[in-house]
């Protein structure tokens, strides 16, 4: 029976597609306790009606005109691509699986 | 298994089950660039050449919200009669997929810009929208070229709208309907062209079916479905499905909370992940994008670019126009095509005749390819030729037969119809001594017939008016002529 | 005509204006200094040698040809690896960035060019900027000039690095939590991170994206002014970026008398190093005796400011770091040969430990069931850490605090436990948090005479009041000027 943080660790790494060996799962699952444990003390603050501040941007309603900006030449774009096919990024093979 | 009233379905064991059907459709917008990049997305484009820093997720590259999209955004959720949020943000939507560059997309989660509105059907149901929310398309999987799956960002950042309804549908007809009305009004008011083939109409459907007054049972969901068939299709296919389910009577077999894929060659869905599998998405607010606000002024702007949309149109041909159900139908299921009728009639076309005209022959000639031409627009015969025409026909300088001949020409040559009745010597003749000459000669040598007029059979008139059209190589106006051989025939009497 | 190493970059670039000396004779100045100490410093990971020289060159040529020389004519500028300069190899310090060019250059990168900059190379760092300490770097650790077994902090180790020790005189970092306002502390410089939003980031890779600024390290204060004016303001390309004018380079002197400095009791805790707190105090009263108004504010909530902060941050790393799967850019490991099994395979070798542990964080922080419980609540947090510096901001015009709860420590001290690693950023992240200016400027030594450590007064201020925190640093730097160039062959204790 793996402990809860053993579990949490694999469960997050899949989530997080991280493959990590059992081994390293063993070493990261005391690290992550200890890290929440120290960061428990969030629990202890009142935030009852506080608004959550999602970005230190104070801006809002920043847009842009629909003007075109010139796109990559393919060469560019694909330069970088581990696997490239006939102008297209290649990765194995599979079927669906998006959202 | 049958279907009755108001979407009860009998099943084998005479249960009465009542279908609930929502559906998320996904709407292109037409802005001409992407999104949150300047990449300007075309259809059918080379792959990876519409892309830049942004859409295919470079390290370092980061987004910014193409004001037009807002707008378009804006102008749909006031014709569906949303209420548009002063407020809202984008959230990341976190998940690993080959056509997702940066491993999220960015859509809006808890705070959309759009909630409420809906859509009124012809039975008077109104389906209610739940929200509508911005969010960006993914790239496209190619999967069957080669032994590699091949990954094209064209796509990726397209401007979508996701639009969600209540479970308010209870059968395939009422899902299509409901589609058909949504895509009609995001065509009329210029978001979108909503053109499945393209992929810039999608549509995700959920289903659940349960006896008759009693509550509601587990939903399922069906993707990715990209054609009107499609959707009524699995929709059948699903209610059959569960219904059969549920009356084994084997809990066993019950219908879970699962996501299927419609597979359109055998026309059943089949299983994509079930509940077990189904992703955390980790939503969370785009630091990278601050809030969106919408404030008055940009919706009166949006709502003043709103035309009058298809139902309201309907009504008013019908009542304003004269114009039978059917006609105001095919005249408001484009707005192109409403358009160009409204200009004709407004120039002083006749309505009945120019619905007539349009639908039977104005439309047809956009599938001939002599024509050449994609919408109504790119017609080289504009809505003044047509009422030009409509008028010719009407006081008879030309009769309906001609009327189409000359048509073909001014939709060939875009000529003006009187210049191609002239051209063609189309011009019915109306000189009644001309017509007179004409009937005396053909009177002569047709006596026994003359004399079975004169007895009083007016049908024997017709044996005689061929021969005097003949003789004018079509011209002459029939009326003229029945009514010239009725007088000399009693003049020589 | 004084040596390359000695002058800071306004210096040098009136030098070359003058025609004291040529760009190019300035540029192989700044590669001569790196071959002769990058070996045992390691601070850039890559060096573009050719390129430096040849628009080095045209620089001169431009200036032969009459035209108008920019604020940094002629500079040498190293970049952090996490920095998008078309055609450089950017790894951001990882290996699944290995090799990775991008296409196009970040918005700050070409204002520096544009101003007359001469980009030498790109400098080590923690892997993906998470550290404090450049031990996290996946190609080798960067040391102290000061002391070479020690930690020049991090995590723009090497920028701050080949700053301190004379190779280029100024350099560009990025703070997410401290990670140039640490460094600088620890390396005897300057170092500015300026409001959120104040410089585009708009081609600087990602950690934290609510965090993130790009920072320039100087070895004076009127060179982080002079670099801020180039790089700050508005840019259509970052949506976080504000639309306010450049920062004036002139931010002037003397600002001291009159001026209402808050001290927060929080940022002097009893653990805190009592060198550090002496060399800290006796800043603040230097500042008292130029006339300025000590005041006690209170900062109550800066002992969560770490727990927060590393909520926040790595939830946003998690997603940020999410696009490395091998699809597109860096190597690629196959796995099982499925497309799941590839990105998995692909981001197993591709990161470090602390990488994966930040993205293993993040991603719990965020997943359904603990999101409101950790992600949820740290943003409200964050909140009370932002308004309360409002609060302090009506009483005082800036903050003064210690930037590190210590000086330099030895290479290997923290690396074991992460969490004593995140504790040395416990007097940066409130600032970031709450999206402050803040500035680290030298404010005396600690330790024995013949093993001299720095320590960096950090200079806090509220929103946009860029201006005023430079003018302060600079004025407290007039006052007091603790800069000094670390030795030579720096030993260190051990």
């Amino acid at each position: 029976m793996d402990s809860p943080e053993l579990e949490i660790v694999k469960r997050t790494a899949a989530l997080a597609r991280l493959e990590i060996t059992d081994a390293e799962a063993r070493t990261l699952a005391p690290q992550f306790a200890r890290i929440l444990a120290q960061f428990q003390v969030l629990t202890s603050v009142d935030v009852e009606g506080v608004e959550p501040m999602t970005g230190a941007t104070r801006l809002a309603d920043v847009t842009r005109a629909d003007e075109p900006r010139a796109s990559l030449p393919r060469a560019a774009t694909l330069a970088n691509a581990p696997d490239e096919r006939d102008g297209f990024y290649g990765v194995p093979k599979t079927i669906g699986g998006g959202s | 298994m049958s279907t009755a009233a108001a979407g009860v379905v009998s099943g084998q064991t005479g249960t009465r089950w009542i279908p609930v059907i929502g559906l998320e459709v996904h709407c292109q917008l037409d802005t001409r660039t992407k999104l949150f990049c300047g990449c300007e997305y075309s259809f059918g484009a080379e792959p990876n050449t519409i892309t830049c820093p942004v859409c295919t997720a470079q390290p370092g590259a980061l987004p910014v919200l193409n004001s037009a999209a807002l707008e378009y955004a804006v102008r749909a959720a006031l014709a569906l009669n949303a209420d548009v949020a002063p407020v809202s943000k984008f959230d990341r939507k976190n998940y690993f997929y080959c056509d997702l560059p940066k491993g999220y997309q960015i859509s809006q989660f808890d705070l959309p810009y759009c909630t409420g509105g809906g859509i009124q059907l012809a039975s008077g149901k109104f389906i209610r929208l739940t929200r509508i929310h911005m969010e960006e398309d993914a790239g496209k999987a190619i999967h069957d070229r080669g032994d590699a799956t091949l990954v094209d960002l064209n796509r990726a950042g397209v401007p979508l709208i996701e639009s969600v309804t209540e479970a308010d549908m209870c059968s395939a007809d009422e899902a299509h309907e409901y589609l058909t009305a949504l895509k009609e009004i995001f065509q009329y008011i210029g978001v979108s062209d909503c053109d499945m083939e393209k992929g810039s109409l999608r549509c995700d459907v959920n289903v659940s079916v349960h006896p008759e007054g009693e509550p509601w049972r587990t939903k399922v969901e069906v993707k990715n479905l990209n054609s009107f068939r499609n959707v009524r299709a699995s929709i059948q296919y699903e209610i059959a499905r569960q219904i059969e389910a549920y009356e084994t009577g084997d809990p066993a077999q019950y219908p879970e909370q699962e996501t299927r894929l419609f597979d359109v060659a055998a026309g059943v869905t089949r299983t994509m992940r079930s509940k077990e599998d189904a992703h955390d998405y980790r939503y969370f607010p785009d630091p990278d994008l601050p809030l969106v606000t919408v404030d008055a002024v940009l919706i009166e702007r949006q709502r003043g670019l709103l035309p009058e949309l298809p139902v309201a149109r309907r009504a008013r041909y019908e009542s304003e126009l004269g114009l039978s159900a059917y006609d105001a139908g095919v005249m408001t299921a484009a707005r192109d095509v409403a358009d160009f009728f409204e200009t004709v009639v407004r120039v002083g076309g006749d309505p009945k005749a120019a619905a007539n005209w349009i639908a039977n022959d104005v439309l047809r000639a956009l599938s001939d390819p002599d024509v050449a031409a994609s919408s109504i627009l790119e017609l080289l015969v504009k809505p003044n030729d047509l009422a030009e025409l409509i008028a010719l026909v009407g006081d008879g300088t030309v009769s309906k037969n001609a009327g189409r001949e000359v048509l073909d020409e001014m939709l060939r040559s875009g000529a003006r119809a009187k210049d191609v009745v002239q051209a063609m010597g189309l011009e019915q003749v109306q000189d009644t001594s001309q017509i007179d000459e004409w009937c005396r000669a053909a009177l002569a040598g047709r006596e026994a017939t003359v004399a079975d007029v004169r007895a009083g059979n007016l049908k024997a008139i017709g044996a005689l008016m061929g021969p005097v059209m003949q003789a004018s190589k079509g011209s002459a106006d029939p009326q003229l002529v029945r009514a010239a051989l009725l007088r000399i025939i009693g003049e020589e009497g | 005509m004084s040596a390359y190493e000695e002058l800071d970059a306004t210096a040098l670039a009136e030098s070359i204006v003058r025609g004291e000396r040529t760009a190019e004779e300035t540029t192989a100045d700044a590669l001569r200094v790196i071959d002769e100490r990058n070996d045992e410093l390691f601070a850039f990971v890559s060096v573009d040698r050719e390129g430096a020289l040849a628009r080095a060159r045209a620089l001169d040529e431009r200036r032969a040809a009459g035209e108008a020389p920019g604020p940094l004519h002629g500079v040498p500028v190293a970049l952090k690896a996490n920095m998008c300069l078309a055609g450089a190899e950017v790894s951001c310090a990882s290996k699944i960035l290995a090799g990775y060019r991008p296409p196009y250059t970040a918005t700050f990168v070409q204002r520096l060019i544009d101003a007359g900059a001469v980009p030498v190379g790109m400098t080590n760092m923690d892997e993906f900027a998470m550290g404090s300490s450049s031990e996290n770097s996946a190609f080798g650790v960067t040391r102290n000039p000061w002391d070479v077994t020690r930690t020049p902090g991090g995590s723009s180790s090497g920028s701050a690095v080949a700053v301190a020790s004379g190779m280029v005189p100024i350099a560009l970092g990025s703070d997410t939590g401290g990670s140039v306002r640490q460094p600088a502390a620890m390396c005897g410089i300057v170092g500015y991170k300026p409001t959120y939003g104040r410089v585009s980031r708009y081609g600087l890779v990602a950690f934290g994206s609510s965090l993130d600024q790009v920072s320039p390290f100087a070895r004076s204060t009127r060179d982080a002014c002079r670099v801020m004016e180039v790089i700050s303001g508005p840019d259509e390309l970052d949506s976080t970026c504000v639309d306010a004018p450049p920062v004036a380079a002139g931010a002037g002197t003397g600002a001291l008398a009159g001026l209402r400095v808050g001290v927060p009791p929080e940022y002097f805790p009893d653990d805190l190093d009592a060198d550090v707190r002496a060399c800290v105090e006796a800043a603040i009263e230097a500042m008292r005796a130029k006339g300025a108004e000590i005041v006690p504010v209170s900062l109550p909530h800066t002992d969560v400011a770490i727990p927060t902060y590393y909520v926040v941050a790595t939830a946003e790393a998690s997603s940020n770091l999410a696009r490395y799967d091998g699809v597109r850019y860096g190597p690629r490991a196959e796995g099982d040969g499925t497309l799941q099994g590839m990105f998995a395979a692909t981001r197993d070798a591709g990161f470090g430990d602390e990488v994966k542990r930040r993205i293993l964080l993040g991603t719990y922080v965020l997943s359904s069931g603990y999101h409101e419980a950790w992600y949820g609540r740290a943003l409200r947090v964050r909140r009370l850490l932002a308004d309360e510096f409002d609060v302090a901001f009506q009483e005082v015009d800036v903050v003064a605090c210690p930037t590190a709860p210590t000086a330099a420590f030895s290479l290997g001290e923290k690396s074991a436990d992460p969490v004593a690693m995140y504790l040395s950023d416990t007097m940066t992240v409130p600032a970031s948090l709450a999206g402050l200016p803040a500035c680290s400027v030298p404010c005396g030594f600690v330790g024995a005479r013949d093993a001299q450590l720095p320590v960096g007064l950090q200079v806090i201020g509220r929103p946009l009041a860029d201006e005023l925190v430079l003018a302060v640093a600079r004025a407290f730097e007039a006052a007091t000027d603790h800069r000094r160039r670390p030795p030579r062959s720096a030993g260190g204790a051990a």
